[in-house]
C-alpha cells in the first residue's frame, strides 16, 4: 500500500480533537519514557499522561493507535536547503517538505542561499506564503547576514526577524571578513538573533574538493585543511568575546572546532554547535573512487575527526544534529569530483542515522532526540521540540528498531544525492503529525 | 613478421579490463608489460615496423588536455599494432560546446571503439568516463592523480640500465603535489621494492605523502645522497612566481638539479625528466644533455614500447580477439 501524504490544504484546515492512544510517550525534554496518552485540540498539545483515557476515548475524539510505538515531539531540522526559488529543478519547499515529513520532521529551517537569496523582507514573506501554499511541514527561513550573501554589508536584520526570520546565515559561504563578521555579530545582540557561520577558510580551502589526507593525495585531489574550519570558528568566539552575541557553528566537522566550541561553552560564551550525521557516520574514506555523492562541503575528515564530532554530541559540546539537506540534480554530481556540486540529501535518513548512536551505545535515547527536537527547537526560539501541554501538536510514531534498507528512488526528495543508498539502517517514521494533522502515514 | 610476432600466447593474462593506473596492478602485472614492451623495443629500431596485433580495431586518441609526446607515442604505438587511430583534441571536440563528458564518452562508445586514450585535466574524470563506455581504456593523464604508463616506460628504461628495480634508491625532485607522474612512479617504483625519496620544498609535496612508502627530504644534498637514479619533474611557470616558490631563480638554487648538487648520488646515477623540461629551472642544460648521465631522449623511445605493450594486453581482453595474431 502506498504510504499516506497530506496536502498543503489539508494540513491548513483545522482539526479537531485527537487522541493518540498506547503510546510510549518520550519527551526528551523532560524525560518522561511511560506508556500513555496524548490529546491534542486543534494545533495544540491539551493532554498527557499514562492514566489518560483510562475511562476510555470520549464520543467524537478521533483516535490514532500508536501500536505501542514510541510517541515524540516532530524532529526539527534547524539547517536544509529547499532551492526555492531559483533551483526548483533541485527541490521545493513542497518536495522537501514531503521528505521531511517521511523522515518524521516537522520543521525545518532552511537556508537563504537560494536565486535571490534571501537578504530581504519581501522575500522571507515568499517563503512564508510558498511554505503555507505547498509545504506539508513547518518551514521557517533562515535569512542572510549580508547582502546578497557577498559578506560586505549586513542585512536588516531587525526588520528580517520581524517578518519572522528565524536566525541568520550566509551558509554555503562563511562571513570571512573580520569587520563584517564583528558588526553582524555586535548589530545582532539588539535583537537576541542567532547567527549561523559556515566556518570555513576560502582561502586556506583554496580549490580543495576533499579533506587534506592521504587519500586526497591518492586521488590527486586538492585537500581542505582542518584549520580552515578553525581558524574562523577561532576568530569568531573572540568576536562573540566582544559582542556578547549569540553564535552557532553550522555542521561542525573538525576534532579542533569541535574543541574550541568546548573551551567556549566553559568560558561561558553563547556558542552553540551542529553536526550533520554524515560527519558522524562517515569519514574520508567513503569517497573512494571520486565517489561524488560523498562531496560535501565541509568534506568527509578524518577517522579522528569522526570520533571528536562524536565525542562532542555526547558530551553537550555540539547541541543539535541537522541535516544540511543539499539536494542536486544528477547532472551536478555527474562530473569529475572537482567540478561536482557539493551537498547530499538528508532528511529522509536523519533520524536511522542519528538513532545509530543509539544502537551502537554511544547515547541514550533521550540525548539523541533531544539533539533533533529541544534544542534546536531552543535555539531557534520555538516552542516545538516537547511532549507538554500547550506545546504544538507536532508529534512523530517511531518505531525505533525497525530494520531497513536506503533506497534513494523510494526518497521523496527530488534530488537522489545520497552515500548512504544501500546501507542498513534501524528506525523509522511511522506517522508525522504538523498542527494536530497527520501530514504523513506510513502504509507500506 | 619478426620472431616474437610467432611467440606463444602468454602464460599469464593480464587481469584488468582498462589501465587507469599503477595503483591496483600487481607485481606480476607491470612485470608483465614490462617484458612485453620490453620485446617492443628491438622491433621498432627496425625499418619494418608495423605488426597486425590490432588490425581492425580502432584507437581513439581523446586528449582534453594539450600534449605532444604522450599523444605521439599512442598514436604510433596504435599504427605500429595497425589499428586505426583517431585523434580528437579539446580544440576540436564538443567539449567547447558545453557536452559534458559522459555525453561526449557515450558519443564516443556509440561508435564503437577498441580503445579510448584519455587525457583529461580532472583528477578522476577518467575513471568516470570508464563507467560509461564499453571499450578499453587507458589513462593518458589526469589531473594530478596518475600518468600510468609514463610510470612504466620510466621503469623500463631504468630496468634496462640497471638489470632490475628492487633495490635501487631513486630519488623524485621538483612539483610532488602536481605531479601524477610522481604519483604513478611511487606506486610502481614501491610495488617493485625499490626504494624511493622525494625531494621538494613543503609547498610542493602533498599532505601525508610519506604515508605513500616514501621517504621526504627538503634538501637536494641529502635527498640524492647515494640516489641510483634522479627523476626530476617539471615545475609549472605559473607555480614560480611566488604562489608555491618564490621565484624561478630560488628554486633553480635550490632544487635545479646541477652537476654539483648531482656530486653526492652514485657516480653513475642516471638522469630522467618526464618533459617537457625547463632548461634553467629545474635542471641545467649542461646537465640534461650529458649523454653519459641523462637518459631523458631514450625515456621518449621506450614510451612507445610500453604503449605498445599496454594497447596488446588490453586488446587481448577485448571480446573477440583472443590470441588469434
Amino acid at each position: 500500500m502506498a504510504d499516506f501524504f497530506a496536502t498543503a490544504q489539508t494540513k491548513a484546515a483545522p482539526s479537531g480533537r485527537v487522541a493518540y492512544v498506547n503510546a510510549r510517550l518520550f519527551d526528551p525534554e523532560s524525560g518522561r519514557d511511560e506508556g500513555g496518552a496524548l490529546l491534542t485540540d486543534g494545533r495544540q498539545i491539551v493532554d498527557l499522561g499514562p492514566r489518560l483515557f483510562n475511562e476510555g476515548v470520549p464520543e467524537g475524539t478521533e483516535v490514532v493507535d500508536c501500536g505501542g510505538f514510541l510517541l515524540a515531539p516532530g524532529l526539527v531540522d534547524m539547517h536544509v536547503h529547499f532551492r526555492e526559488p531559483g533551483h526548483e529543478h533541485k527541490e521545493t519547499l513542497a518536495t522537501g517538505s514531503r521528505a521531511a515529513a517521511a523522515g518524521g520532521v516537522t520543521t525545518v529551517a532552511c537556508m537563504p542561499n537560494t536565486e535571490p537569496p534571501i537578504d530581504d523582507v519581501a522575500l522571507v514573506h515568499f517563503i512564508e506564503r510558498r511554505a503555507r501554499d505547498t509545504a506539508i511541514v513547518k518551514v521557517h527561513p533562515i535569512a542572510a547576514i549580508t547582502r546578497g550573501l557577498r559578506g560586505e554589508e549586513i542585512a536588516e536584520m531587525g526588520m528580517l526577524k520581524e517578518a519572522g526570520a528565524l536566525a541568520f546565515s550566509d551558509d554555503g559561504l562563511p562571513v570571512y571578513n573580520s569587520r563584517v563578521m564583528r558588526r553582524a555579530l555586535s548589530y545582532s545582540t539588539t535583537f537576541d538573533a542567532l547567527i549561523v557561520q559556515h566556518a570555513e577558510d576560502p582561502q586556506l580551502s583554496s580549490c580543495g574538493c576533499m579533506n587534506e589526507s592521504e587519500t586526497a593525495t591518492r586521488l590527486g585531489l586538492p585537500g581542505i585543511p582542518n584549520a580552515s574550519e578553525v581558524v574562523i570558528v577561532e576568530r569568531d568566539i573572540r568576536l562573540v568575546e566582544i559582542t556578547g552575541a549569540r553564535y552557532h557553528v553550522a555542521h561542525i566537522s573538525t576534532a579542533e572546532a569541535v574543541d574550541a566550541v568546548r573551551r567556549a561553552k566553559a568560558r561561558g560564551l553563547r556558542v552553540s554547535a551542529e553536526a550533520a550525521p554524515h560527519h558522524f557516520t562517515l569519514n574520508e574514506t567513503a569517497v573512494g573512487d571520486y565517489r561524488t555523492f560523498a562531496k560535501m562541503a565541509p568534506p568527509l575528515r578524518s577517522e579522528a575527526d569522526r570520533q571528536a564530532v562524536l565525542e562532542g554530541l555526547k558530551d553537550g559540546t555540539i547541541d543539535a544534529i541537522a541535516t544540511d539537506h543539499a539536494p542536486h540534480d544528477q547532472d551536478s554530481k555527474r562530473l569529475p569530483f572537482a567540478h561536482a556540486a557539493n551537498g547530499i540529501v538528508g532528511l529522509e535518513t536523519l533520524l536511522p542515522l542519528a538513532l545509530e548512536l543509539v544502537h551502537a551505545r554511544h547515547m541514550s535515547l533521550r540525548e539523541v532526540l533531544a539533539t533533533v527536537t529541544i534544542r534546536p527547537a531552543r535555539l531557534l526560539g520555538l516552542e516545538c521540540g516537547r511532549l507538554a501541554k500547550g506545546a504544538p501538536a507536532d508529534l512523530t510514531v517511531i518505531d525505533p528498531d525497525r530494520s531497513w534498507q536506503v533506497d534513494r528512488d523510494r526518497f521523496q526528495s527530488k534530488s537522489k544525492n545520497s552515500p548512504f543508498d544501500g546501507r542498513a539502517v534501524r528506525g523509522l517514521a511511522l506517522r508525522t503529525v504538523v498542527g494536530g494533522c497527520t501530514v504523513f502515514r506510513r502504509d507500506g | 613478421m619478426s620472431g616474437r610476432v610467432s611467440a606463444e600466447p602468454q602464460p599469464f593474462v593480464f587481469p584488468h579490463r582498462h589501465l587507469l593506473g599503477i595503483e591496483g596492478l600487481s607485481r606480476d602485472d607491470i612485470a608483465l608489460l614490462l617484458d612485453l614492451a620490453e620485446s617492443y623495443i628491438a622491433l621498432n629500431r627496425r625499418a619494418e615496423k608495423k605488426l597486425d596485433v590490432l588490425r581492425g580495431r580502432t584507437l581513439i586518441n581523446m586528449f582534453f588536455e594539450s600534449s605532444t609526446r604522450t599523444r605521439t607515442s599512442f598514436e604510433l604505438a596504435g599504427k605500429r599494432l595497425g589499428a586505426d587511430v583517431i585523434n580528437m583534441s579539446t580544440s576540436s571536440s564538443s567539449i567547447k560546446k558545453g557536452e559534458t563528458l559522459i555525453d561526449t564518452a557515450l558519443t564516443l562508445n556509440a561508435m564503437q571503439p577498441d580503445v579510448l586514450v584519455v587525457r583529461h585535466p580532472d583528477s578522476g574524470a577518467v575513471r568516470l568516463l570508464s563507467n560509461h563506455v564499453e571499450c578499453a581504456i587507458i589513462n593518458g593523464g589526469d589531473g594530478s592523480h596518475e600518468h600510468p604508463t609514463q610510470a612504466l616506460l620510466d621503469a623500463l628504461v631504468i630496468r634496462r640500465h640497471r638489470g632490475r628495480l628492487a633495490g635501487l634508491l631513486i630519488a623524485i625532485c621538483g612539483d610532488i603535489m602536481h605531479s601524477r607522474v610522481a604519483r604513478s612512479n611511487i606506486h610502481l617504483l614501491t610495488i617493485m621494492g625499490a626504494r624511493v625519496r622525494l625531494v621538494a620544498p613543503p609547498t610542493l609535496l602533498p599532505a601525508a605523502i610519506e604515508r605513500m612508502g616514501v621517504e621526504v627530504h627538503h634538501d637536494m644534498h641529502r635527498g640524492l645522497a647515494d640516489a641510483d637514479i634522479v627523476m626530476m619533474l617539471r615545475l609549472q611557470t605559473e607555480r614560480m612566481q611566488g604562489s608555491f616558490v618564490p621565484s624561478a631563480r630560488e628554486y633553480f638554487h635550490f632544487y635545479g638539479l646541477t652537476y654539483e648538487k648531482l656530486a653526492v648520488a652514485k657516480p653513475d646515477a642516471l638522469i630522467m625528466h618526464p618533459g617537457p623540461m625547463n632548461r634553467g629551472v629545474e635542471i641545467d642544460s649542461v646537465v640534461a644533455d650529458d649523454i653519459t648521465r641523462s637518459v631523458i631522449l631514450e625515456q621518449v623511445e621506450l614510451g612507445v614500447a610500453v604503449r605498445q605493450a599496454c594497447l596488446e594486453v588490453l586488446a587481448r581482453n577485448l571480446p573477440g580477439i583472443g590470441h588469434n595474431r
